[in-house]
């Protein structure tokens, strides 16, 4: 058994969860906020990968992301970005997969939140901006901290769009999934029994660790 | 001097309506909205405070103009100078009641006020806790002090005592006067609660189905004349019997003998009661 699969199973989860707190908090403020009438097509286009199979996904972004396409000539061509067969690739089509899982519990936790509370921060003379780093979101950690475990476990276990996008280079794009997968094709069951415990091991602790964090947290709000 | 003309598209518990507000309020007096609920009492004193927009209406605050739709002007909330009390406190579970008065701090203020309000509202010992951990009256206190950091120009309060018992309801009235004698602030209170109307208020606006039926004194708009001796009481009629008539007042019951100035009463109407010949006993 190799550990370099897993050690880019961990780089992948670590970046995509990274870049979705970046990206998916504010998508979920402006959906929580929005009265905008198209919201609806914009939460479908969101939720559309819980409910895709991934290798649909994988083979529109394929396409996509491909030279052939316009994005992915403008792409290499231009700016000397390769996306199909490499780990940025895997990294924004991961990104997207996991999008949902981000978005839908922050968006669910800033609802949740009494509209008064952002109210009252705007009658106390603070910005949008201040309302929302320093009374929103700390009013949500449990929301938030969901969100990133989830995201996380979820680009732990992808496969079919990391097949479909990455393929199965050593090193490059070649996950834990991917690895089990090809250790069974070679029938070295061995190997592939320790990444698939490996993989259940963590997926155990994770889900572990938000049921207790979230207790925590709960918990916390009573206390200073 | 307060100029309010508002014009607000509103849905009333009998259907759609229109909030129509044309009215003065006198610097450092303390106005009471009152009216039953859906009269649109809160959505006007949302608009002052920039939370919800008229479609037209002018309001300008000694001098300075907050809304004046012709105009285009349409200060936020953040730039009306004013201090918000919510129904339901509206405190930031994240702080302590410390940290809530310390948020609200302007860069440009003193801390020293902070510690002051803590004082004056008798906060201190609850100064590192969670708000979460607070009774509904503490938490209305807090809330009140966190609406005074700023030092705001008016104080707008959204029927801050409604969800509290008698007790602590009376308790918090007395804490209201306190601060609005203590920094003579215009205040305007949203209220449903005639004892608490009389007590506060130096002037009420009466508001029913968005329209302004009366604004004055509390006597003049509850049509009583105070004299120069006697006692005063308010209450609500319970029952109307063939004989006698019951009245709640101040949560007790009180039972008055059937007279031709009771007759068009009905149960539900607000009365006062006015006794000049006092009969005063000794009990121990």
């Amino acid at each position: 058994m190799q550990y370099q699969p897993l050690w880019l199973t961990l780089q992948l989860a670590f970046i995509t969860t990274g870049c979705l707190l970046v990206i998916g908090i504010p998508i979920a403020a402006w959906l929580a906020h929005s009265k905008f009438k198209l919201k609806p097509a914009v939460e479908a286009i969101i939720s559309l990968p819980l409910v895709l199979p991934p290798s649909v996904l994988g083979f529109y972004l394929l396409l996509a992301f491909s030279p052939a396409s316009g994005l992915g000539k403008f792409l290499n061509d231009v700016l000397g970005i390769r996306l199909v067969f490499s780990f940025t690739g895997l990294v924004i089509s991961s990104i997207i997969y996991s999008l949902p899982f981000m978005v839908h519990p922050v968006q669910s936790g800033l609802e949740a939140l009494p509209g008064s509370i952002r109210e009252a921060s705007q009658t106390l003379g603070k910005s949008s901006w201040q309302t929302f780093i320093h009374v929103l979101l700390p009013n949500i950690k449990p929301a938030l901290f969901t969100g990133i475990v989830l995201s996380f476990a979820h680009t732990l276990g992808e496969f079919g769009l990391v097949l479909m996008i990455g393929g199965n280079i050593p090193g490059v794009t070649k996950v834990a999934s991917i690895a089990i997968y090809d250790e069974v094709e070679s029938l070295n069951f061995k190997a592939a029994h320790m990444y698939a415990a490996i993989l259940l091991a963590m997926s155990f602790c994770i889900l572990v660790a938000v049921y207790v964090v979230n207790k925590h947290l709960t918990r916390n709000r009573l206390t200073a | 001097m307060i100029k309010i003309n508002i014009c607000k598209k509103l849905h009333l518990p009998q259907g759609n309506g229109e909030l129509r507000i044309d009215t003065e309020i006198h610097s450092q007096s303390f106005t009471a909205l009152y009216g039953p609920s859906g009269a649109g009492k809160t959505s006007l004193l949302r608009i002052m405070a920039g939370l919800l927009k008229p479609e037209r209406g002018i309001i300008e605050v000694n001098g300075q103009t907050w809304l004046n739709t012709d105009k285009k002007i349409d200060l936020s909330p953040q730039k009306r100078n004013i201090g918000f009390v919510f129904q339901d406190y509206a405190l930031f579970s994240n702080m302590t009641v410390a940290e809530n008065l310390r948020y609200a701090l302007p860069s440009h203020q003193s801390p020293a006020r902070v510690e002051e309000l803590m004082t004056t509202m008798n906060l201190q010992a609850w100064a590192n806790l969670k708000p979460d951990v607070l009774s509904g009256g503490q938490k209305q206190r807090v809330a009140l002090a966190r609406a005074l950091v700023r030092q705001p120009e008016v104080l707008l309060l959204d029927e801050p005592l409604s969800a509290l018992d008698d007790a602590t309801r009376s308790q918090l009235q007395q804490e209201l006067l306190k601060v609005y004698q203590q920094y003579n602030l215009t205040t305007l209170l949203v209220s449903h609660h005639l004892p608490e109307v009389f007590k506060l208020a130096t002037h009420v606006i009466k508001i029913e189905q968005g329209q302004l039926l009366q604004s004055g004194t509390a006597a003049q708009v509850f049509g009583w004349q105070p004299q120069d001796e006697g006692f005063y009481l308010t209450g609500e009629v319970v029952s109307v019997e063939a004989y006698s008539l019951k009245i709640l007042v101040q949560q007790q019951l009180m039972e008055i003998k059937h007279s031709s100035q009771t007759e068009n009463l009905k149960v539900g109407d607000k009365v006062s009661l006015q006794a000049t010949d006092l009969l005063l006993h000794k009990l121990s």
